[in-house]
């Protein structure tokens, strides 16, 4: 049992956004207060998220709290294990950076809307997700950040993006259906619906049908929902509509839940590194569905001109790499996979912060109209090189770690031909992200007038690209923690 | 009677699937609650039919008696909830989009497939 504190710090991520959401809601006819509500609410869970990690890396016994009081195993349970905490910290920076950024994005109209209640409730669900222990709370996060997100999709209620929430909710739904049942089907086999207590009684069983049929559909079901091959087509055609704040939250958040889910899934209760039942068949197939992703979705990306739908495929092809690098099967497949998605969460959120403020300031979502932005905001044209390059893989930012690390655990486990694949998705990247840079800034202006961007964008941009940065040129911090992450979802921490 | 909940389970899936790929949204979204049913009643089988221990009981005591797993029923409780909240969202969403295209045919719903300046005029000043 942990003392009050513990218990407290573990609610905080959640408890805090869903208090704040409903503030915002009762202050929704009044926009400044609304916004004071999601800037402070957001600022308050990065703090506490931060007290989360620092608590759990200073002391290794991970704080659990189990709801009701009931016996570990029984109830639904909370606890601050790694990778969880450290994506909570992950989530409220995005969540942070966002709230800075949409002062310049989101107007009154939007927040009268619910602006602010939505995206602190859909913060509130992600935080949920990643501190439960609970296989069915998992599920209810899911829905719930559903809601939150449809909520924020439609929000202009332009028909657009009520033809985009369709195919969006549509989608979702379906993944969730698969998800219940294999839930319910894990339950069937072990009678016990938290994560590890099920791995662990899954881990002696043999393989059997049901084993390989529950495996299958929660593959099937987060594969949906964090937009892999060959369902990756729902994403690029609903991104898009939404407001560039939410978008971006969305890019950074929505689709890596889904795989940090996969990968709770696929590592602690099919044991995919282990070599246990479920996991063992899965395997091969995995490497399949990382190399029709990447490849796909960069293809897909080459072939746009509107920034966000090139984005859109980016964000699905970079769930690509994390799938090579859990494709391993390898511990430190897992490890890879884990700094790729925390690097990748941050650099997707920026570029899409980025491309905003393209189209603020040459008023198009079309890079062929724009142009010649490095004269007019050199600043931004600076920021915005950090998450362009560090999506290429060019050093000295995050994103070369993270792809050297997939390849190099890639080339380790004697799977070298997914590593080739990840490195000429990697060269086509480089392609797409330079035209995109040189064309949006680069670019003899084809319009003479241009408006300023506004300073909140630079702020939230300068904040992630930052990070960013930080962890470009101490990649070792951040390989530690994943490391403790790995090791702790197989169950020896 | 496990065989006989299994096939209806599977053949309410079934109906659900087939009716999800119709182009008309309105049998995507019956299809898709009825998907959510036919869920609940494989989730009910997940409890086993028939007497299964809870897994708390009376201090001293050994068994409870005849009783049935407790947690299956409350993830279908949680899980109709849930399945109605999003049908009833997804509901909204198709009506909209009846009301500003006049269809619920899927092959023309499609606003969110156009880009470039038709596009355009959107959210500068939301």
């Amino acid at each position: 049992m942990t003392c009050m504190g513990d218990a407290l710090l573990l609610t905080l991520p959640v408890l805090v956004p869903f208090l704040g959401a409903a503030l915002a809601l009762l202050l929704r006819k009044h926009p400044a207060a609304a916004l004071m509500t999601g800037l402070a609410a957001s600022g308050f869970v990065l703090l506490a998220s931060v007290a989360l990690l620092t608590r759990v890396m200073v002391d290794p016994r991970v704080p659990l709290t189990v709801f009701g009081g009931w016996p570990q195993g029984f109830g639904i349970g909370f606890s601050a294990a790694l990778p969880g905490s450290a994506l909570v910290v992950v989530t409220a920076l995005i969540l942070f950076a966002a709230a800075i950024y949409a002062i310049g994005d989101i107007g009154p109209r939007r927040r009268r809307g619910g602006y602010d209640a939505l995206m602190l409730a859909m913060a509130g669900a992600m935080n949920g997700a990643c501190l439960t222990n609970d296989l069915f709370n998992l599920y209810v996060w899911f829905e719930l950040a559903l809601l939150a997100a449809l909520g924020l999709l439609t929000i202009d209620r332009r028909p657009a993006q009520i033809d985009g929430a369709i195919r969006y909710a549509a989608f979702a739904m379906l993944a969730a259906t698969f998800i219940l049942i294999g839930v319910g089907m894990i339950y069937g086999m072990t009678g016990t619906l938290d994560i590890r207590t099920a791995g662990a009684v899954l881990a002696d069983s043999p393989a059997s049908v049901a084993s390989a049929v529950a495996a299958a559909l929660l593959l099937g079901g987060l594969m949906l929902k964090s937009g892999l091959a060959p369902f990756h087509l729902w994403l690029p055609a609903s991104y898009h509509t939404a407001p560039t704040t939410v978008a971006a939250v969305f890019a950074g958040l929505l689709t890596k839940m889904g795989f940090y889910a996969l990968l709770l899934v696929m590592v602690v209760i099919f044991g995919v590194g282990r070599g246990a039942p479920g996991g063992a068949q899965l395997t091969p197939l995995l490497g399949g569905i990382a190399a029709l992703t990447m490849l796909l979705c960069v293809a897909g990306a080459l072939g746009q001109t509107d920034m966000r739908r090139i984005l859109a495929y980016h964000v699905v092809a970079q769930v690509g790499y994390m799938m090579a690098a859990l494709a391993l099967g390898t511990r430190d497949g897992v490890t890879a996979a884990i700094f790729y998605m925390v690097h990748s969460m941050i650099v997707q959120a920026n570029l899409f912060f980025g491309a905003g403020l393209i189209r603020r300031a040459s008023a198009s979502w079309d890079l062929t109209r724009a142009g010649g932005i490095v004269r007019r905001e050199p600043l931004f044209a600076l920021l915005f090189a950090v998450p362009v390059l560090s999506l290429s893989g060019i050093p000295p930012f995050s994103g070369f770690w993270a792809k050297l690390f997939v390849i190099r655990e890639s080339l380790d486990a004697d799977m070298a031909w997914l590593g080739g694949v990840a490195l000429l998705a990697g060269l086509l990247t480089i392609v797409s992200m330079s035209t995109f840079w040189s064309d949006a800034c680069w670019k003899d202006a084809r319009r003479t007038s241009m408006r300023a961007v506004p300073k909140s964008g630079l702020v939230a941009m300068a904040l992630l690209s930052a990070a960013t940065v930080v962890i470009g040129l101490m990649p070792q911090w951040l390989w530690s923690i994943a490391q403790l992450s790995a090791r702790l979802l197989e169950g020896q921490g | 009677m496990t065989i006989l909940y299994a096939l209806t389970g599977a053949g309410i899936i079934g109906c659900a699937i087939f009716m999800i790929l119709s182009r008309n949204l309105v049998r995507m979204l019956l299809g898709l609650s009825l998907l959510a049913t036919g869920t609940n009643l494989l989730l009910f089988l997940a409890g086993r039919i028939g007497s299964e221990q809870p897994p708390i009981i009376r201090d001293g005591a050994k068994a409870l008696g005849v009783s049935a797993d407790p947690v299956a029923q409350a993830l279908i409780l949680t899980a109709i909830v849930i399945g109605f909240a999003l049908t009833v969202m997804l509901g909204v969403l198709v009506l909209r989009a009846w009301r500003s295209g006049g269809t619920v045919d899927a092959r023309e719903v499609d606003a969110a497939e156009m880009v470039g300046p038709a596009q355009e005029r959107d959210d500068l000043h939301g």
